[in-house]
């Protein structure tokens, strides 16, 4: 059985460890990419829809058949602009 | 035996937690602050109402706000409005290339090693900062949303205008 002061030096580790493990959570960590740097995200070789056209129309025929829009997220590539 | 750690080892414990989160954040500018000094190639801004606009020729917002930036430019120069716009693009092609293109009548250049937009921390692209005669951040306008966006910097670039700089 753990002693004590190893209990103690364990805690005070994780105490220690937490604010790292946590800081990633954050939405302004210094890990995020910032907007100013998403050049290479926003190239339209980062969009995975090859066929935009296409896709619109599948879903413009799903929209009318199921009645409802699907949440397939917005056009564009990975700027995350506006 | 094990004993519960003290109150003092708690306290300090759970301050760490807190701080976990805003561990490694950095303040981006907002109204009332200074604005970091423009590089030294921008002149004739001492004293002006200057609109600086963080924009890049990847980003299809900025493209649409060059057209509306050239209208306040052209209505507000002559009243003591600079319009600063800074290309964070880090392809000098793609920059040269989207600076031809539009031809913007106002003062454009590229921070190259995003020194300004890294002191700034921009909230996304675009986002453009109204600063006073004084140097301060009045306004500070993330995304650009066409005729919304130009009216609001219209009325507040007139405010503006009419303060003194003392």
């Amino acid at each position: 059985m753990p002693t004590p002061s190893f209990r103690r030096v364990l805690l005070l580790s994780a105490v220690l460890a937490a604010p790292a493990a946590f800081s990633g959570c954050s939405t302004t960590s210094a890990v995020r990419v910032q907007p100013w740097e998403r050049g290479e995200l926003a190239d339209a070789t980062m969009d995975p829809n090859r066929d935009p056209l296409g896709t619109a129309m599948i879903e413009h025929v799903y929209t009318s058949r199921e009645a409802a829009q699907g949440g397939t997220g917005v056009g564009g590539a990975g700027c995350g602009c506006n | 035996m094990w004993r519960p750690p003290s109150g003092a080892f708690r306290a300090a414990a759970r301050a760490l937690l807190l701080l976990a989160v805003p561990l490694g954040a950095a303040a981006q500018l907002a109204p009332g602050d200074a604005f970091p000094p423009l590089p030294a190639a921008v002149a004739g801004t001492a004293g002006k109402v200057v609109l600086v606009d963080f924009w890049a020729s990847w980003c299809a917002p900025c493209k649409a706000s060059f057209p509306a930036y050239g209208r306040l430019d052209h209505d507000f120069r002559a009243a003591g409005l600079v319009i600063v716009g800074v290309g964070v693009d880090e392809d000098p092609v793609a920059y040269e290339s989207f600076v031809k293109r539009w031809a913007p009548g106002f003062f454009v250049y590229r921070d190259a090693d995003h020194s300004l937009v890294r002191r700034v921390r921009i909230p996304t692209m675009p986002t453009s900062y109204l600063i006073d005669r004084r140097g301060r951040v009045r306004y500070v306008h993330p995304g650009y949303r066409g005729a919304e966006t130009e009216a609001a910097l219209r009325r507040e670039i007139e405010t503006l205008l009419t303060e003194k700089a003392s």
